[in-house]
């Protein structure tokens, strides 16, 4: 397999990026260009002669690389994704994990593939990564909710923690509502109360 | 019931497919509309192409440029069912270069283009940098058309995405931009431009969004595509109507569409535009057309003035791109989709493009259709009969 792709990789956070970059270099490609800031983007995408531009597909910078499509020869254009000859679905894939790939000069589905892959499957574990993170996060945060909704209940009515949390479910139940939605309820009243 | 996937990207102008999805009007029609957000049009043009949408809102230029074989889209053909608006664009400067034309005497007057070219060219850096969302809109048209032989070598026009238009502007990458409501809104709201003029003022009757579809799903889903055109219709006259602006507002303003505070759409919406962080108003008459007009006809003529454009840039030849742009507009959908609704349509499916300086009837199936005051602002006409 072509090793010798030029790749440049437009993403603002570093963390994925580095992740991108780092697991096109295990697979042995070694020409990888990481922008971070969009300024001047298609100029510096031409002056690294790129042959593939990967992009997440919610960076509305996507739009600045249409300028290059402008500018070059028609029968050699740039593509965002080649519909015509993409078979196995590769363009879907791709914007559906949440990478846009920008094919520079009209680069074959075979060689694009192992780099579309490599950054899938990367671009997804920063995603997951990510994704915990943000739940370990909130589960932290729900809990010290509960815990200052339940010491509340507790002075309020004289009672302990387990029936302060029963109390909480019950009404979470009746009402349809999350624990926690009732909880931060409870919270917030008593701030504006107090 | 048939579930369709739209694709939209957040600009006020998106509002007749989420007013079709949100009020009713899709459902009428016997569809449930799944609303696709974009980042990015050519991200919008991509999933329409490999079918990850049936149709989307789009720029008008962008299907006739596919047609032209121009810019990075994929090799698939793609057509306008409907207008969705005419115009409801603002051109605007950094605050710098507002404070310059201010000092030269300017008063911001929204109705004198002419008058704004030359105080913005007087005091503008060389080259004057303008932002527009992209090579393919009628913002890019809009602008050059504007600037004309005055702009040829003093203007460098850079793509900047809407939502990065305020911050593009205050980091003194451009010095003016041409961009779709609400983002020329919120370049004021963060002080960092004035706005200087309503893209009415350079062509009244600017064809800004299309619904888009692929030519072949629309050709074999006759009905579907009917539906969908009826919907966005109906949502569109919800629209021109003015007493619905404040409902409008607060459904775009909610996370899922737009996420951006109800009060600022409104003044697209209304036209009651605040164009100075200074707090100085204007008031544009049919700043966006959603559906007076017979705005919604996608009026052959409309695509011919594109693809002639975009043909000269490109120096491709006039005839044949007219031609091929003519076919993407696609009167004929439109028109079958309207049978037996009571909505009227035009006789003819090309007029003279800047003809009209003031409303004035039109041949039509009913009978009772006007259209709006047709005009650029330096009294030129498009024919299409003529090369």
């Amino acid at each position: 397999m072509d090793k010798n792709l030029s790749i440049v990789v437009v993403e603002p956070d570093q963390d994925r990026a580095r992740e991108i970059a780092e697991g096109l270099t295990v697979i042995g490609y070694r020409d990888i260009l990481v922008i971070g800031d969009t300024a001047k983007l298609s100029s510096r995408v031409v002056a690294a002669q790129a042959d593939v531009v990967l992009i997440d597909v919610a960076n509305p910078s996507r739009d600045i690389l249409e300028e290059l499509a402008v500018v070059s020869d028609p029968l050699n254009r740039p593509v965002a994704l080649f519909v015509d000859e993409d078979k196995e679905g590769l363009a879907k894939a791709a914007i559906e994990s949440g990478i846009s790939a920008y094919v520079v000069n009209g680069l074959s589905a075979d060689r694009l593939r192992p780099v579309l892959d490599t950054a899938i499957a990367r671009f997804n574990m920063v995603g997951r990564m990510r994704t915990e993170l943000t739940q370990a996060k909130r589960a932290l945060e729900e809990r010290k909710v509960i815990d200052r909704a339940k010491g509340l209940l507790m002075k309020a009515r004289g009672i302990d923690e387990e029936a302060a949390y029963a109390l909480l479910r019950r009404t979470a139940m009746d009402q349809g509502r999350k624990v926690v939605d009732v909880a931060q309820a409870l919270v917030t009243a008593a701030d504006l109360l107090s | 019931m048939s579930v369709l996937n739209v694709g939209f990207v957040p600009l006020l102008d998106a509002a007749p497919i989420i007013i079709a999805a949100e009020m009713g009007f899709a459902a009428e029609e016997g569809l449930a509309l799944n609303l696709k957000p974009a980042a990015s049009w050519s991200l919008v043009r991509d999933m329409l192409a490999f079918g990850a949408v049936d149709a989307a809102h789009m720029l008008a230029p962008v299907p006739v440029a596919s047609a032209l074989a121009l810019g990075g889209g994929a090799n698939v053909s793609l057509s306008a069912g409907a207008v969705l608006s005419m115009n409801g664009t603002v051109i605007g400067v950094s605050e710098p270069t507002a404070m310059r034309m201010r000092d030269t005497g300017f008063g911001f007057d929204f109705a004198d283009p002419i008058g704004a070219r030359e105080a913005l060219l007087a005091v503008a850096p060389k080259p004057l940098r303008l932002g527009v969302p992209f090579p393919f809109s009628m913002h890019y048209e809009l602008v050059t058309y504007w600037l004309g032989a005055a702009g040829q070598d003093a203007v460098e026009i850079r793509t900047v995405p809407p939502s990065l238009m305020a911050d593009a502007i205050a980091n003194d990458e451009i010095d003016a931009f041409c961009v779709g409501e609400p983002w020329g809104s919120l370049v004021v709201e963060q002080t960092a431009g004035t706005l200087i003029l309503p893209g009415t003022s350079i062509w009244s009757q600017a064809p800004e969004k299309v619904l888009a579809m692929r030519t072949d799903w629309g050709t074999e889903n006759a009905g579907s595509r009917n539906a969908l055109i009826r919907a966005s219709v109906k949502a569109a006259r919800w629209l021109g109507n003015p007493d619905s602006a404040t409902i409008a507002a607060e459904i775009l303003s909610a996370s899922e569409f737009l996420d951006l505070p109800a009060e600022v759409l409104d003044r697209g919406l209304s036209g009651q535009l605040t164009i100075s962080s200074r707090g100085e108003n204007r008031r544009v008459g049919a700043f966006v057309s959603f559906f007076e007009g017979a705005a919604n006809f996608p009026w052959r003529s409309q695509a011919e003035w594109i693809g002639a454009q975009l043909a000269a840039r490109a120096g491709l030849d006039q005839t044949e791109a007219r031609t091929a742009a003519a076919s993407v507009f696609r009167s004929d959908w439109y028109r079958d989709a309207m049978e037996g609704t009571g909505l009227d349509v035009p006789g003819a499916s090309s007029k003279i493009e800047g003809a009209n300086a003031e409303a004035i009837p039109v041949a039509s199936a009913f009978g009772r259709l006007s259209l709006m005051p047709n005009q650029f602002y330096d009294c030129r006409v498009f024919d299409p009969d003529q090369t």
